[in-house]
């Protein structure tokens, strides 16, 4: 079957494509060339309309133990976000921590087509994929955790090459079917297990003699010499510390060179100026980042509201549980791999740290030059619900809405901001290249986040409105693989997406050290630790789509 | 993955019916029968070699095709108010396939062993926890106090596997265990202690120990028969603890508002937290009951005992318990899955009838319809969740029996509605 969009205005930043009015043909869930004569099935007229690549949001905690415990916690807000089934539709709920069914539709609903569950711990990564195969339409993939595992921490202690490191990380891409890896906390998940409740970028594990800094530099060069396309991505040390900003700044350089992706980078920028002994980094954080063309960001943005906390960071999760609104929490030493801490938050808007942490987020947003280096995100559901995305693209494409909306926040807050006086409003091109075209190319996902010739037809119509957050929140159509997903804001077809993964070639003589491991101190046989493909796809429904270990677009 | 070594020998299979995930049982496997050659248990052994029975499902007693008995099935699902999936003792492809059924029919689910474990969950959801999984307590765990089980009886190699050995931070020497409440029905060893009491001292007891941690003046010299100076000395080794653990199964703590006690042993292990570390451990696992409260956790947002009789999911911990939906009327059929364990039967009551069960199952009066399905990890694949929650574990096919999955049989009835 031949689909034609005719007239659209075009925002494909992989193809330099700045707003430019030109049609787009789909063939067997593929964007075509135009063919020559050939009989057009169905087309439709998008003159007036804007076209772009469905979205990726890289970096959404969607599938995974930590997201379930979030979801059992909370039953008073689902609650008030109940989701009823309809003639095609699952029921469910929404909100904070919603449902696999309905994240899956709500994404669809707002134009996105692919997320990225960035803390797949090892051992439950067979949760993850399983959560993950439980939310419809959207394609996914997940980040695996490594960094405060002790196998990891025991070869760094034991001083074992670069090449057995780089092994067992291939190793871990390979047997828990993620795209990449992520570290959180650099050995700070396993020095709390030893009682230790900071850890800084130089400090020292107590039982390990490790520090994050060596963790870090490990991590990154496996990654890099196994050309994994997404980078080290980075959750750094210190989470939501009042001065974290110079850890955050000595660990951009203290890679030296090396590409690494710091994760919700907002809870990592703050100073410890002004009465409050808080303040915002923004400015110097920005600043490190326009220098340094390895490091690429997202931002987790904060908005106001209740949501939970969800992060294998247990050690700063615990330190934060006092905040917990409503005040319960949860904390978990997990199988010698990581841990994880669910803390429910109210985000206040006159609250000074939250209001802060609100400008903070969006200072770097506007202070950081490339928009090839920042990606949108809230850290879902960490900063606010992925639902509030159409807020804060209007955020960032409105100045005189964002203007309005920081006169609202308490009064110190708003002194201790340079937001006010930032000019620059985000253009669509901006807005598809952080998420779409860069999210791609960051992932490491040639056929998706672009509209040339032979990426899947992941696309997404939206209907122009001066009002941006309208606009993004309910597009005209959506296409997911070539088939018609979401009509004027609303489902009207279910499919079901596939995992992307990339299984870099390893040396299997470290099966041999991981096997003898496993037998001693572990509670399961590694090879059924080992997640096959068939275990995501013999439900029907799932598939694994295997990316090439190109290297990523390098430095 | 559970390997086939030669033909009909497996070894690294894993049990879905212990709990603790052991996966290191070697089975043969002669036709439809079953013999553990090593590392069985008192739970695993019967449970895997438990002989397949009559496999022809039935309708009032009669022997049917599986087609009729899924179309008699949906009959008396398609007619009911307010259908009860109870039971749901299955895998995580089973548990998907009830939900999809119950979101379509506006049925109640609950699964068998809600009674217990609600008295965790309702502690989750009121104040959390601080818990650990099973490789942490092998690792690391130097001082384990098991709250009111007799763990051994319940999980019998939870010790062979978890404790009596070196872990990679606590040499077997060095560990200790001391029993609060229940004394283990074999004599401990030389490092364990027993701090006995009877059930119904066991909330006053750990009131107690909980205060003690906390430095409250204390005038009382006993609590529940026990002496307050031994409480006291167990409250300084579970500060002086590097990595303590403090145990419990639900189901042993079987008296009204149990999940009281439970609160109280998870604000005392985060009051320990104060100054060193120290974990939960709730003891579960069995017959599929994490698997049923994970899958509807994230399929619907909320644990069992949700129903969809508005469209949408609603939890009700208390109003939708199965056994009071039974007991007032207000269900008016009952679909019972039980696919682990041909005794887990569905209670007594009045109302049509519809049973998935393990092979083998046998009734005191037959149920409307009864369909024998194959059990997870032996007639076919799937996952099923370990009692700590994280580590869900892959199961394996082992024979070929002819059976269906129960995942299989619910689409069939969903389809046929």
């Amino acid at each position: 079957m031949l689909i034609k969009l005719t007239g659209g205005t075009v925002y494909d930043p992989a193809h330099r494509v700045n707003g430019r009015v030109h049609d787009l043909y789909i063939q067997d869930g593929r964007i075509v060339d135009p063919p020559a004569g050939a009989h057009v099935d169905k087309e439709y007229d998008l003159h007036g309309m804007v076209v772009m690549a469905g979205a990726i949001d890289m970096h959404t905690h969607i599938g995974g133990g930590k997201v379930n415990i979030a979801r059992t916690l909370l039953p008073e807000d689902h609650r008030a976000d109940p989701a009823a089934h309809t003639e095609i539709l699952r029921s469910g709920c929404g909100h904070a921590a919603p449902s696999t069914l309905t994240t899956g539709y709500r994404y669809a609903e707002m134009g996105f087509t692919t997320a990225f569950e960035p803390a797949v711990l090892p051992v439950n990564a067979r949760q993850a994929h399983m959560e993950m195969g439980d939310i419809p339409i959207l394609d996914k993939g997940g980040y695996a955790m490594l960094g405060s595992d002790d196998f990891l921490l025991r070869l760094m202690q034991s001083g074992a090459d670069q090449k057995m490191i780089n092994d067992y990380v291939a190793w871990t891409l390979n047997a828990s079917q993620c795209i990449g890896i992520k570290v959180v906390n650099p050995g700070g998940i396993s020095a709390f297990k030893f009682n230790q409740r900071a850890l800084d970028l130089d400090e020292e594990h107590e039982y390990y003699g490790v520090t994050p800094r060596q963790v870090l530099k490990v991590l990154a060069t496996a990654v890099n010499e196994l050309a994994v396309p997404h980078p080290l991505h980075v959750h750094g040390c210190n989470l939501g510390v009042p001065g974290n900003m110079e850890t955050t700044l000595n660990t951009i350089s203290g890679i030296e060179g090396l590409p690494m992706h710091l994760t919700h980078i907002q809870f990592h920028s703050y100073g410890t100026e002004g009465d409050f002994k808080f303040s915002s980094g923004a400015a110097r954080i920005a600043e490190a980042i326009n220098a340094n063309k390895n490091i690429t960001v997202d931002v987790g943005q904060v908005l106001f509201g209740q949501t939970v906390t969800a992060s294998g960071d247990n050690m700063r999760q615990h330190a934060n549980a006092g905040h917990a609104h409503p005040h319960k929490w949860v904390c978990m030493d997990i199988e010698c791999d990581a841990g994880c801490g669910v803390v429910p938050f109210k985000y206040r808007d006159k609250n000074f740290v939250n209001a802060l942490q609100w400008a903070i987020g969006l200072e770097i947003f506007l202070l950081v030059d490339n928009p090839w280096q920042v990606y949108l995100t809230t850290d879902h559901p960490n900063g606010a619900p992925f639902t509030s995305y159409p807020h804060l693209i209007r955020l960032l494409m409105d100045r005189s809405f964002r203007n309005e909306q920081l006169s609202r926040l308490h009064p110190e807050a708003q002194k201790m901001t340079t937001l006010a006086s930032i000019e620059r409003e985000y253009s669509l091109y901006e807005i598809a290249i952080m998420t779409r075209a860069g999210a791609a190319e960051l992932v490491g996902l040639s056929d998706r986040g672009h509209l040339g010739a032979g990426a899947a037809a992941d696309i997404t119509v939206y209907v122009p409105d001066a009002n941006r957050e309208k606009m993004f929140s309910r597009p005209k159509y959506v296409f997911k693989d070539g088939q018609l997903v979401v009509k004027d804001g609303e489902i009207v077809k279910v499919v079901w997406g596939t995992t992307h993964v990339v299984k870099p070639e390893y040396d299997h003589a470290v099966e041999k050290s991981l096997e003898k491991y496993f037998d001693q101190y572990m509670t399961m046989k590694l090879d059924n630790f080992v997640i096959r493909e068939e275990e995501i796809s013999e439900d029907g429904r799932g598939s694994v789509t295997i990316h090439p270990c190109w290297g990523g677009r390098g430095i | 993955m559970a390997k086939e070594i030669e033909p009909g020998l497996w070894e690294h299979v894993p049990s879905p019916f212990c709990g603790i995930g052991a996966d290191d049982l070697k089975i043969r496997v002669r036709g439809d029968r079953l013999e553990v050659l090593e590392n069985g248990d008192d739970v695993t052994l019967p449970a895997f070699e438990e002989p397949l029975g009559e496999k022809q499902p039935s309708v009032a007693g009669k022997p049917v095709p599986l087609a009729e008995a899924v179309a008699q099935a949906a009959k008396i699902l398609k007619t009911s108010d307010l259908p009860l999936i109870g039971g749901l003792a299955t895998d995580v492809a089973g548990m998907r396939a009830a939900l999809s059924l119950a979101d379509r029919l506006g049925a109640v689910v609950d699964n068998m062993n809600s009674a217990a474990a609600m008295r965790n969950i309702l502690v989750l959801q009121d104040s959390g926890w601080m818990t650990t999984t099973l490789a942490e307590v092998r690792n690391r765990c130097d001082l384990l106090v098991v709250v009111g089980v007799d763990v051994e009886t319940l999980f019998p190699r939870f010790f062979e596997r978890h404790l009596w050995l070196d872990g990679m931070f606590a040499k077997n020497s060095a560990r200790k265990v001391i029993y609060l409440g229940k004394a283990p029905a074999e004599k401990p060893t030389n490092d364990s202690q027993v701090l006995a009491c009877a059930d119904e001292h066991l909330p006053a007891v750990v009131g107690m120990l909980r205060a003690l941690i906390n430095d409250r003046p204390i005038q009382a010299e006993t609590v529940g028969g026990v002496a307050v100076g031994e409480l006291r000395s167990l409250a300084d080794q579970l500060k002086k603890a590097r990595y303590g653990v403090i145990t419990w199964a639900a189901a042993a703590l079987d008296w009204p508002q149990a999940e009281l006690t439970v609160q109280i042993l998870c604000e005392t292990v985060k009051d320990l937290n104060q100054t060193t570390r120290c974990s939960g451990l709730p003891l579960g696992g069995k017959e599929g009951d994490q698997t049923a409260n994970q899958v509807c956790g994230w399929q619907t947002g909320y644990p069992v005992r949700t129903r969809f009789s508005r469209g949408y999911p609603e939890y009700d911990p208390y109003l939708n318990a199965g056994d009071v939906l039974i007991e007032t009327g207000e269900v008016d059929a009952l679909l019972w899955v039980s696919a682990y364990n041909t005794r887990r039967t569905p209670p007594k009551n009045g109302l049509p009838t519809i049973v998935l069960g393990r092979c083998g199952m046998t009734f005191e009066q037959s149920p409307d319809v009864y369909i024998p399905v194959g059990v997870p990890g032996i007639d076919h694949a799937g996952h099923t969740y370990r009692m700590d929650n994280v580590v869900a574990v892959r199961l394996f096919k082992l024979r070929e029996a002819g059976l269906p999955s129960t995942s299989q049989v619910l689409q069939a009835i969903q389809e046929a509605l």
